[in-house]
């Protein structure tokens, strides 16, 4: 056995001997580095003569791919044992809380709105405002509201001047006449908002939101009202069937007027809406007045049309069973982490309105 | 409106039933509120049992009894009876009942000290017999009883409650709602009977409506019953008016109640013998008093209209009666009263006095002017009968004439209002079934409206008639078209609901609070903005239009923290005011963290909410608006709500629009809480002006380098001055500027810190060399020197 031989048998036997990765490194060194076992082999080669030389190399250069070989599988053995044992080492209990995180929560009143707006927005409807501030004019002169009405009391309205000329909106049909006046026809708008009234008792409070509807064009009548009003409850109510009762009323801004009854029965506790064999009322409407017209500059003899409110909060309570108006309003923590609504849940038309 | 199925008979010839009645009128507008069965004057009165006999602490002969009336819970009543003892059934009166034998009306009283809820009964107190030694004691039949009325309730009759609204004043009168069945094809009206009581003496009463400004009387009817024998009621009148939820008084009050119901017509009795002289409708004198028939004084305003006499008031017109002229048992000689007022007027005087009664009721909706002479009529034969009496004749003083208004019809807008075709003989019907007189003249009708109908005014007054009468129900229902011909919100509303979405998504509960709050508080958020007062606030601490959503958002986060929620953060997106007017209003999202700050919990101690989380939430809701950093800078001065070292406000990049503020409250406040406030307005003015457009996108893939410069600087050099110098000197080349370490102390000046910060550099071109990197590195250096005053630390 020549000495090259007999030291290539060394190194092979220490790679396959070790299980240290340090080890491993310094045999490679000896090994592979500038002056280490290979290259001093072949630094001998320039003495030897050319038929052996040939020959040498040729074993040199097998005897580097051997111990090459060795030396990865050797590595990756060890460095697997290491990291196998860190591994080992690092189980932590999982089991603790994860980082602390937050979920925010959307208003009920503005999930049904969106919920709302997503509905008229299918048939055209878009959405108009108005501000909480308003004049007696728009208020209740312009919507025929005869001086006298028991409305305008200061039992009813909360004004902001001595005068009464200045008020909080006590509903959302100003928007009606701002839009009006500002436009031409025809109208198709929605406008929610926020609406005051000084009342403050178990079933109202002294402010409440409203939708105000109003569709005025050129051959308008009571069927499409009763059908766009048939239609956005049955989508809002996300049922294929409603029970559904027009009653006449009386309303200064609208002739003929009419209130909206829904049925709905109770069962275990909870209220069933479409069905049933009771009545509960859900909402005001009927033909925007002609003095209403008059007063907005439309031309009621070419156009008419409908108009309607809503009380938000109360669609809210009956769609998501919530059972006292004043809640909404409370701000109470647990309330609002129980009612209130995922912001990623945003009431779409492909999707549906609620998850 | 209350009234029984028998009362409508007497108006309405029908063979429909009661069920059928109450959907017929909630069909045609008379909102059915309540069907309650009968209730007669006896009907209070309840099977009770005596739980236990106590002695009354203050009285010997007083016993404070235990008494199951049915209930959940025993009642407290005070008891003289000798004979109550544990375990007696007896009959019990609650507060509220009219004791029979004298009339007197229960109320919840204190006797000797103790509370006592209402009264035992003795037979004679019931009139059931003369014994009054001690309480009914009633046998074991009435085991099972109790809780019940003693008398029973009469069954299958029952009270039906109208809600009318306040444009059908005549369907304040029985008649008037029999008119409107009968137009529905639900029976015939029956004709009124002419009056067939012989007025033979002589009105000898001298009655005269003053021309005074804004008379509110234009008719006084009246009528001299001399002779009468007033009593109790007969059972049948008695009955009516307790149906109507009143107590029966007397035939003649009771009598002119039954008419006002009956016809919509209030009439009033005076005791003729009390009246001075003559009767003078007039207008009163700032400061006249009289004592009116609810035993209160009320001192009058100028100009109310009242019913005088020589000696003074006699009551208001059409509202209430006065005391000094008001009809008694014994009361032989009346004079009845039957007129019209203005109801402008009476309703004014009524709200200035808070003065209720169902005679101003009628009168501020609207009395039928016509029905003067009829209304005494009716009342004049009921007196008789069950009074007798003589009669004179009636004395009608009238000042104005009321004409009939007539109306040109066009029956064709009927067809195109409810879009249902109506033809023009049903129409006919519908109205004058309803009272109207037509005529049809071309194609036209012309409509005479009757004097009970105040409220019809135009041809559309009669299409909502028709289609009252008709049925909703007719209405052919047209589905709507799905066609969208505008974008359903504007760019503002998208930027509302995209915010309010943003903030959410942050981790923060949205609230919806009052639109006013407690000035008090407000006054710590105005600023310079002026308090916007309500006149009539529903309370004290609610006075005031909100400047700021602070007040409202801080007042509910402590409220919370009252119920033990330590961690809070809550928003809210709405309107806060700048003024009174109609507009003086911007939207704000405003969001206020709070975090509990717990000692021993090792975990939460590393991440303490400060005010660059605050930032963070606020400047990432911005970023998702579209507002990026480049778009603004932040600025110092905030408002003095803030602490005043810890917050800041995000102002446009241009300087002229603040879009938000940002930071600690002031400790004054509240501690230890953050907040964040967006100017929507502002943000989408802002937006809507520097509208960019999105370019195609481009990158660099040649080689990008950091270099870490860190700067002496002094003490209140702001690190976005560093940055902003560092990013003008070349917008192409320098990528991206973060601040990784802020430090004083040590090795350092006391009135300086140091800021190292990391520029990444960058070319769109090539691979930037050594030397070009120096040169831009020696740039950067010489530049933040120069104008920033600051040193590169070696």
């Amino acid at each position: 056995m020549s000495d090259f031989e007999k030291k290539f048998l060394e190194f092979k036997n220490k790679l396959n001997g070790t299980q240290d990765s340090k080890e491993i490194e310094s045999i490679k060194t000896d090994i592979f580095s500038k002056n280490g076992f290979i290259n001093s082999q072949f630094k001998k080669l320039g003495s030897l003569p050319e038929d052996e030389k040939k020959i040498f190399a040729s074993s040199i250069n097998k005897a580097k791919q051997e111990l090459l070989e060795i030396f990865r599988a050797k590595a990756t053995e060890v460095s697997d044992k290491d990291l196998n044992e860190k591994i080992k080492k690092e189980k932590i209990d999982v089991t603790l809380p994860e980082k602390e995180f937050k979920i925010g929560k959307i208003h009920p009143v503005s999930q049904v709105i969106d919920e709302i707006s997503c509905i008229f927005s299918e048939i055209g409807f878009s959405v108009e405002e108005g501000p909480d501030v308003e004049n007696d004019y728009n208020n209740f002169t312009a919507l025929n509201t005869p001086e006298d009405h028991p409305a305008k009391d200061m039992h009813d309205t909360f004004y902001l001047d001595e005068n009464m000329k200045t008020l909080l909106r006590t509903h959302t049909s100003p928007v009606q006449v701002r839009t009006m006046l500002k436009g031409k026809p025809p109208f198709k708008i929605i406008a929610p908002g926020r609406t005051y009234r000084s009342d403050s008792d178990q079933t109202h409070t002294p402010m409440f939101h409203q939708l105000e509807g109003l569709h005025i064009d050129k051959n308008i009548n009571m069927g499409h009202l009763k059908g766009c009003l048939n239609y956005f409850i049955k989508e809002f109510f996300e049922v294929d069937k409603i029970k559904m009762r027009f009653r006449p009323s009386h309303f200064p801004f609208t002739e003929p007027s009419a209130e909206v009854d829904i049925g709905y029965r109770i069962e275990n506790n909870k209220i069933i809406i479409g069905e049933g064999n009771k009545w509960l009322e859900i909402l005001g409407c009927g033909m925007v007045h002609p003095n209403v017209l008059k007063n907005c500059k439309v031309d009621s003899k070419v156009y008419q049309g409908f108009a309607f409110g809503i009380g938000i909060d109360r669609l809210a309570m009956l769609k998501y069973g919530i059972n006292d108006l004043r809640s909404f309003f409370e701000c109470d923590y647990r309330w609002l982490n129980y009612y209130g609504f995922d912001p990623l849940d945003v009431p779409t038309n492909y999707r549906g309105l609620s998850k | 409106m209350k009234f029984t199925k028998d009362w409508l008979d007497i108006h309405l010839k029908t063979n429909k039933s009661e069920s059928q009645i109450i959907q017929k009128l909630n069909s045609i507008g008379l909102e059915v509120e309540k069907v309650e069965p009968v209730k007669n004057e006896l009907s209070d009165f309840i099977v009770a049992k005596i739980i236990k006999v106590n002695k009354h602490p203050n009285a010997d002969r007083l016993k404070l009894c235990d008494v199951d009336i049915g209930k959940k819970d025993t009642l407290k009543v005070v008891c003289g009876a000798p004979n109550a003892r544990d375990g007696l059934l007896t009959i019990y009166a609650p507060p509220g009942s009219v004791i029979p034998k004298n009339g007197m009306k229960l109320e919840v009283s204190k006797i000797r000290g103790e509370t006592s809820y209402g009264m035992l009964c003795s037979e004679s107190e019931l009139k059931l017999s003369n014994e009054s030694e001690g309480i009914i004691d009633l046998n074991d039949k009435y085991k099972t009883k109790i809780g019940k009325s003693f008398f029973g309730e009469k069954k299958g009759k029952n009270v039906i409650e109208l809600s009318i609204t306040p444009n059908r004043p005549d369907c304040l009168g029985v008649r008037g709602i029999a008119r409107d069945l009968s137009a529905s094809n639900f029976g015939k009206l029956k004709e009124q009977r002419k009056s067939k009581v012989k007025k033979n003496i002589k009105h000898n009463l001298k009655i005269k409506i003053e021309k005074n400004k804004n008379q509110a009387c234009s008719i006084f009817g009246s009528c001299i019953i001399k002779n009468i024998k007033n009593t109790e009621s007969p059972g049948w009148l008695k009955n009516r008016i307790l149906a109507l939820g009143l107590r029966p008084i007397s035939a003649v009050v009771d009598i002119t109640n039954y008419v006002m119901f009956d016809l919509n017509r209030p009439l009033h009795a005076y005791d003729l013998d009390k009246i001075k002289n003559k009767i003078t409708v007039r207008n009163s004198k700032k400061g006249e008093s009289f004592k009116a028939l609810d035993n209160k004084n009320y001192t009058l305003d100028k100009d109310m209209c009242v019913i005088a006499d020589d000696e003074g008031v006699l009551g208001l017109g059409g509202i209430i009666g006065g005391e000094r002229s008001g009809t008694e048992i014994h009361t032989k000689n009346i004079l009845l009263e039957s007129a019209y007022f203005d109801p402008t007027i009476i309703r004014k005087t009524a709200k200035k006095l808070d003065l209720n009664s169902d005679a101003k009721f009628r009168f501020e909706r609207g009395v039928d002017p016509q029905s003067v002479t009829a209304g005494l009529d009716s009342a004049l034969e009921l007196i008789l009968e069950i009074c007798g009496g003589e009669v004179s004749k009636l004395d009608v003083q009238q000042t104005k004439k009321f004409k009939d208004l007539e109306i040109k019809f066009d029956p064709k807008m009927v067809t195109n209002t409810v879009g249902t075709n109506i033809n023009t003989n049903e129409i006919k019907k519908i109205l004058s079934n309803l009272g109207f007189t037509i005529k049809s003249k071309g194609k036209f009708l012309n409509v005479k409206v009757p004097s009970w109908r105040p409220d019809i005014f135009g041809e559309i007054d009669l299409v909502e008639e028709v289609i009252r009468i008709i049925g909703f129900e007719k209405i052919k229902s047209i589905e709507p078209v799905k066609k969208r011909t505008k974008p359903t919100l504007n760019f503002f509303q998208k930027h509302f609901h995209l915010a309010q979405r943003s903030v959410a998504s942050k981790g923060y509960l949205e609230t919806i609070t009052w639109s006013f709050t407690d000035e008090k508080i407000n006054n710590k958020f105005k600023e310079k903005l002026e308090s916007v007062k309500i006149v009539n606030p529903i309370s004290s601490d609610l006075n005031v239009l909100r400047n700021s959503l602070y007040p409202n958002l801080i007042f509910y986060l402590e409220k919370n923290l009252n119920r033990g929620f330590g961690d809070q953060a809550l928003f809210e997106i709405g309107p806060t005011f700048t003024g009174k007017k109609p507009g003086q209003q911007i939207t704000v999202v405003c969001g206020i963290k709070k975090q509990f700050i717990d000692e021993d919990d090792n975990l939460k101690k590393n991440d303490l909410v400060d005010v660059f989380h605050i930032k963070k939430d606020l400047v990432q809701s911005l970023t998702e608006l579209e507002i990026n950093k480049e778009d603004f800078r932040v600025e110092e001065n905030t408002p003095s709500y803030y602490h005043p070292g810890v917050s800041g406000s995000i102002v446009s990049k241009d300087g002229n629009l603040v879009l938000g503020y940002f930071g600690a409250l002031h400790p004054k406040i509240i501690s230890n809480t953050f907040g964040f406030e967006i100017f929507l307005e502002n943000l989408v003015e802002y937006k809507a002006k520097n509208k960019k457009t999105k370019e195609s996108l481009t990158f660099s893939d040649y080689q990008k380098s950091d270099r870490d410069f860190a700067f002496l600087v002094n003490k209140d050099t702001r690190a976005q001055d560093l940055t902003e110098v560092i990013q003008n000197i070349d917008k192409n080349l320098i990528k991206e500027i973060k601040i990784f370490d802020v430090y004083q102390g040590e090795n350092i000046p006391s009135d300086k810190k140091s800021i190292a910060l990391k520029v990444t550099i960058q070319s769109d071109h090539k691979t930037l060399n050594e030397s070009d990197l120096t040169n831009i590195s020696k740039k950067i250096v010489s530049t933040v020197e120069e104008k920033t005053g600051a040193k590169l630390r070696s």
